[in-house]
């Protein structure tokens, strides 16, 4: 075990270098950089005055030691200056985590509640009227964009309550921004929670296919006990790893909805840092995310297989 | 008491006295309610984009000052946008992007994801390593993400928007190419090839690639819808697909948050024309999969 979880945490590391060559080098892939963009917007013609803010920025050093500059200042925790507003780029990012944090979790939380009853509901009558209705209501909010259910959502308080839930300045108490961020929260995670019950359904009908499932049948066990004692727990195992993908999935969601509903977190600053080329925003938020990805996963494997006592990793 | 049993039903049931083409599709439809209801909205989606020159009311691209914001009727059946150009229109030509976007994503990410998988599962060794780190640093993004990173590093037009959208699907592709080679190569007729003298690269191409085509159809349908899904997103967030084409996601984008009180038509028909077509996707990606792959039926 010791054996199989340096191995896998190497990986781990492994993977967060590459990502961050890999993510370094497309942004500077951009035809026109910041100073082009800075250039423009100011009418500045004047070609010194360009280089002079390539300069300033480092942007004409060679690109290695451009790399090294940031990865070196990233161990030192100093990610460097975002570009527009010139300010540490920490000092931007930080600021806007806890509320996608919070949204992130509340989505989840909102995922798992939807997703999970409705895939035991649907296995346990599979293929009844009952298993159809809610395989096509699964897929149908696995299609709706979440932006659009979004902008469904807002316009519904709209119509009917002449009122937007909008998350303008920071809310007086927990709760109440809680109550502010569930409907955003629900958006994200009904789209997350088909993922959820699609993957509930499937692996609860292969634990209800087992032998031991017809053995716990045939001493007489009533349905009730073969599907939610025996059955559920041993199919509820593979849904842990459903929180690892979804956490890939419910960041994606994030970043359309945080922006559609205005909430001032990561996800929506990281679409204007990347619209303004603010390389230091982008490379830090980019490496935030795999690294959440990637730390989620990790911490999904190792309870996955501390559930599962069937599971011996070769070290 | 005996009972007799009825073989004649038994066997029209498991599709014994389907000779033809059509009674072929007729049995899979009755089969397979649900995918054929998506095989039916995709159809028409092709057919929507295929024929929009001509079905298409307007020129999409077309502004008329004196139908701004104009009410669904007569004369624009889902009404039109603030600068007048009708909504239909600009949904038959969104449907053209969309189609563009969904298959060329779908067979850029095929055509560079199947050769890597196969590579990777056929030769192994430091190729496979290699490859499999990659396929690790492209999964720690989530698919919107990568492309958003892409979309904006090529810059915006259609064919990046499509190259923009393939590279993240390249990844899952790899994935099930490698781990059905894996498997399949294993097999007697492997060994059987290798036996005759045939090449391991030929082995790969020609006997090996065929057997893995099952999961690579339902996988291309899904992502297929997700490419669909995805330009949406972007170009809703502005990264995507630029004007003057008539996107979907862009449709949202542009009238969302000013017209949602006074016309919602703007909001909801984009929105119904993108999860249509994606909800076409996946159901017959579904029924798909469960024609194509029996250990998966439930």
């Amino acid at each position: 075990m010791t054996g199989y979880l340096m191995r896998r945490f190497a990986l781990m590391l492994l993977t967060l270098f590459g990502m961050s060559i890999l993510i370094f080098l497309v942004m500077r892939l951009v035809p026109g950089n910041i100073a082009d963009i800075l250039v423009d917007s100011a009418g500045i013609v004047d070609p010194k005055q360009k280089l002079k803010i390539e300069q300033e920025l480092g942007l004409d050093r060679p690109l290695i030691a451009q790399y090294w500059q940031w990865i070196s200042g990233l161990a030192r925790g100093d990610l460097g200056y975002a570009y527009v507003s010139e300010r540490p780029a920490i000092e931007e990012i930080l600021p806007r985590l806890p509320v996608t944090a919070k949204l992130a979790v509340l989505a989840l939380v909102f995922s798992v509640l939807i997703g999970v009853p409705l895939g035991v509901i649907s296995a346990v009558h599979r293929n009844t009227f009952l298993d159809y209705l809610m395989r096509v209501i699964s897929l149908s909010g696995l299609s709706m964009p979440s932006f659009w259910l979004g902008l469904l959502v807002l316009m519904a308080f709209v119509q009917m309550l002449g009122w937007i839930p909008i998350y303008n300045r920071q809310p007086d108490s927990i709760w109440a921004e809680i109550g502010l961020l569930a409907i955003p929260a629900f958006v994200v995670g009904f789209r997350s929670s088909a993922l959820v019950m699609r993957l509930t359904r499937s692996s609860m009908l292969e634990v209800l296919k087992q032998d031991y499932i017809r053995t716990a049948r045939s001493k007489g066990a009533s349905e009730k006990t073969v599907n939610y004692d025996h059955a559920l727990r041993n199919a509820l195992l593979p849904v842990v790893t459903i929180i690892g993908i979804e956490a890939a999935f419910l960041l994606g969601g994030l970043i359309v909805t945080e922006t559609v509903f205005n909430i001032p977190g990561v996800a929506r600053f990281l679409v204007e840092a990347i619209r303004s080329r603010d390389y230091p925003i982008v490379q830090n938020l980019v490496m935030f995310i795999a690294f959440v990805v990637v730390t989620v996963n990790f911490i999904v494997d190792i309870t996955y297989t501390m559930l599962d006592p069937r599971i011996r990793l070769e070290s | 008491m005996t009972t007799t049993l009825d073989h004649s039903a038994e066997l029209a049931r498991a599709g014994a006295n389907v000779s033809t083409r059509w009674q072929a599709i007729r049995f899979l439809a009755r089969r397979y309610p649900l995918g054929a209801f998506g095989a039916f909205i995709i159809l028409i989606f092709i057919l929507t984009a295929l024929l929009a020159h001509w079905i298409s009311p307007y020129d999409p691209t077309l502004t008329n000052a004196r139908a701004s914001l104009a009410v669904p009727g007569a004369a624009h059946w889902l009404g039109a946008d603030f600068m007048g150009r009708d909504i239909l229109s600009r949904i038959i030509g969104g449907a053209q992007i969309s189609l563009a976007v969904g298959i060329g994503a779908t067979v850029l990410g095929l055509s560079v994801g199947i050769p890597i998988g196969l590579a990777s599962g056929y030769f192994g060794g430091w190729l496979d390593l290699i490859i499999q780190r990659f396929i690790d640093i492209m999964q720690s993004l989530p698919l919107l993400v990568m492309a958003l990173v892409m979309a904006a590093s090529l810059g915006p037009s259609l064919r990046n928007t499509i190259i923009a959208i393939a590279i993240p699907l390249v990844p899952s592709i790899a994935r099930i190419v490698r781990s059905n080679t894996l498997a399949l190569k294993e097999m007697p007729f492997v060994e059987a090839a290798r036996a005759i003298g045939i090449g391991e690269t030929w082995i790969a191409a020609r006997h090996v690639l065929p057997n893995t085509l099952a999961p690579l159809i339902v996988l291309a349908t899904a992502q297929f819808g997700s490419a669909i899904l995805v330009e949406a997103s972007l170009s809703f967030l502005g990264l995507g697909v630029p004007e003057p084409y008539p996107s979907w996601g862009r449709m949202l984008s542009e009238s969302a948050a000013e017209y949602m009180r006074t016309a919602p038509w703007l909001v909801i028909f984009p929105g119904v024309a993108i999860s249509l077509v994606v909800f076409g996707a996946n159901l017959l990606g579904d029924a798909l999969r469960d024609l194509l792959d029996p250990r998966l039926r439930t």
